[in-house]
């Protein structure tokens, strides 16, 4: 910023914008692809146009393996496939969409073979928001651990505070008091609304009911408030902690379990309204981006998605974590495996999850918010005035933490988007020895050639927004 | 759990069949999961028939780096799981540091094909049979593979594209 280019006097030529020094000649420098400089495959020099769209490995060639092909077709599972099967005009071409499309909902990309509006094939390609957390998860104590996990899919932070907590209660063996059960409780149904407020809305949104962003993030506001006002953040919370909860609910929390259990379900029944029977909104999604129960399980594909399949699959059914079984609540499931009924399972599991925490709220027990266990419960704030142990305990807790015995332990969560699960390796540190994030949305992503093959360039947009996928959570 | 099944639990039903037909293969216990270890040649087989058993929902695959340990530097593992039976098994499979080797899951699951790069890409771990093994979270031009253990944090300088006459 030093020179400002003097626009007074013109004496300076201001580049032309896309146009690069010309390019130097004479063959490939090959040390310079080792320097970011950006190529076009196939080309020979920066120079030539399109340079600044490098494909490199991720190039979706024009003639694939059968295997690849297969698989950016979408026929691995099944073979019902006769619109794949149909000779193509000839006349195809291979696009991007992303990683800066608006409707990708982050920076997914996505490479695609279209015959004029149809897909033949897609391939996503993912990586853009890498930032190697589970690598520094290893250079964090298991204290530090939840502020790195609820990163990691910032749509539901609580979920991965909580799967992570879990999983390191499981190594410890740690009984975590029946009100910071609770209290986890309430706060993950109550992001997993918040998050299918979220879904949904923008859902509408991609498909051009535009009044539908608008209502969505009404409500979510609205939940938004709680999280602040329980956790001091509207996102990325670090309240859930190996041990129980960073703190007990504040004065007046119930006033605001029922200031939203009075605003969200009337909005939710405004969606329904604008979009359960609306004719433009089913025409774009029944019968798009269908993912079979089969082919489900083959990609690990979870959560929505696979209930709208029709599997009645839910962790908090098989798998039942902080005595969420204690509780009444239905599982929706749909059947056509489109994008309208995950539209529709999201609406009733926002409804199921507000009876959750209805139910949670009426019945909070009384208690502590933490475990009693001091080797991972810091002492009292106002002991650290009176107690020099107290003192010291509480300074070697937050610098060197707490040690968990050697072990490894699987631990899932049912999230908004699927199960997300943590691996966690200890070899009696006080840090993780590996811990890697199962995310949901990473599996969701890769079925999405399943779900795209044979549909239309604009059905894109509608399959993409059901799947709902969060880039954070996928590339970690 | 290395002992008889209980056969009365479609879980244990699933655990006895596999293991009967892979005697070779130890199946354990961790925090209440089962667990089973085999040998790298073993793995195809056994997810195959964990596949048959009604193991049919491919959840994750992984790598771990234990540097040190004497049956083999790294660790893949796979978790399935079988709905009906409400299971989830993990498999576990050493792979020694000086050959980074393993057959491919993908033809079995084709959910392991993210996965498989994932791993490869993080850890070189490579798989044989995979259609596409190419880098999936890094950049293609990317030199090692950051979640080994002898590569340290901030070991790698961030390179940003110089801009020729900035000043």
């Amino acid at each position: 910023m030093s020179n400002p280019p003097d626009i007074v006097t013109g004496e300076t030529e201001a580049p032309a914008l896309g146009m690069p020094p010309a390019a130097p000649a004479g063959p490939v420098d090959e040390s310079r692809r080792r320097t970011h400089e950006v190529w076009l495959s196939g080309t020979e020099s920066p120079g030539d146009v399109g340079r600044f769209t490098s494909e490199g490995a991720q190039e979706m060639l024009a003639d694939e393996a059968p295997r690849v092909l297969a698989g950016q077709r979408g026929s691995l599972v099944g073979d019902d496939y006769t619109a794949a099967a149909a000779p193509a005009s000839g006349d195809t071409q291979i696009i991007n969409m992303g990683p800066q499309h608006p409707a990708t909902h982050g920076v997914l990309r996505l490479q695609m073979e279209l015959d004029g509006e149809a897909i033949l094939r897609a391939k996503p390609i993912i990586g853009y928001l890498h930032t190697g957390m589970e690598k520094t998860a290893e250079a964090l104590t298991y204290v530090q651990g939840a502020t790195n996990v609820t990163r990691m899919d910032y749509l539901s932070p609580f979920f991965n505070e909580l799967c992570f907590s879990l999983a390191v209660e499981r190594l410890l063996g740690l009984e975590v008091p029946p009100r910071a059960q609770a209290i986890r409780l309430l706060m993950t149904e109550l992001n997993r609304v918040a998050s299918h407020l979220l879904s949904v809305a923008t859902q509408g949104m991609d498909i051009g009911a535009l009044s539908m962003v608008i209502y969505g993030w009404r409500e979510r506001e609205a939940l938004l408030g709680f999280f602040e006002k329980v956790t001091g953040l509207r996102m990325n919370h670090d309240y859930i902690r190996p041990g129980g909860v960073a703190a007990d609910l504040p004065d007046g929390w119930e006033d605001g379990i029922a200031g939203i259990l009075a605003k969200v379900p009337p909005g939710i029944a405004d969606y329904q309204d604008l979009l359960d029977d609306n004719p433009i909104f089913k025409e774009r999604t029944v019968g798009v981006g269908v993912i079979t129960a089969a082919e489900c399980r083959a990609f690990g594909v979870t959560g929505p998605i696979l209930r709208a399949a029709g599997v009645p699959w839910d962790l908090r059914r098989a798998f039942p974590y902080s005595g969420i079984e204690r509780y009444a609540f239905d599982v929706p499931v749909g059947s056509g495996g489109d994008v309208y009924d995950r539209y529709r399972v999201r609406i009733e599991e926002m409804k199921q999850s507000l009876h959750l925490v209805e139910q949670v709220a009426a019945a909070m027990p009384a208690g502590d918010y933490r475990s009693d266990d001091l080797k991972v419960t810091p002492p009292p704030r106002a002991r650290l005035d009176q107690s020099m142990e107290a003192l010291i305990h509480h300074f070697k807790l937050f610098t060197e933490g707490f040690k968990v015995p050697p072990g490894e332990v699987y631990q899932a969560v049912e999230s908004p988007r699927g199960e997300l699960g943590m691996y966690l390796v200890s070899r009696g540190g006080a840090k993780p020895w590996r811990l890697h994030v199962r995310g949901p949305s990473f599996a969701n992503v890769q079925a999405l050639p399943v779900m795209l093959a044979d549909s239309l360039v604009a059905d894109t947009v509608a399959t993409v927004a059901s799947v709902d996928p969060v880039l954070g959570d996928v590339d970690r | 759990m290395s002992g008889p099944f209980d056969a009365t639990t479609p879980a244990g039903t699933v655990l006895a069949g596999l293991a009967a037909r892979f005697p070779e293969a130890s199946f354990v216990e961790s925090q209440g999961d089962p667990v089973v270890r085999v040998a790298r040649a073993g793995l195809v087989p056994l997810a195959a028939a964990a596949r048959e058993a009604g193991l049919d929902t491919f959840i994750d695959l992984c790598a771990v780096d234990y540097l040190d340990r004497p049956e083999g530097r790294f660790e893949v593992v796979v978790h399935l799981l079988a709905m009906e039976a409400r299971l989830r098994l993990r498999i576990l499979v050493a792979v020694p540091g000086d050959d980074p080797r393993l057959p491919s899951l993908t033809g079995v699951f084709p959910g392991a094909n993210f996965y498989e790069r994932e791993a490869y890409d993080l850890f070189g771990v490579r798989f044989d049979g995979h259609p596409d093994l190419t880098r999936i979270l890094l950049p293609d031009e990317w030199e090692g593979h950051p979640l080994r253990k002898d590569h340290p944090v901030g070991s790698v300088p961030v390179q940003f594209k110089a801009v020729e006459g900035a000043a």
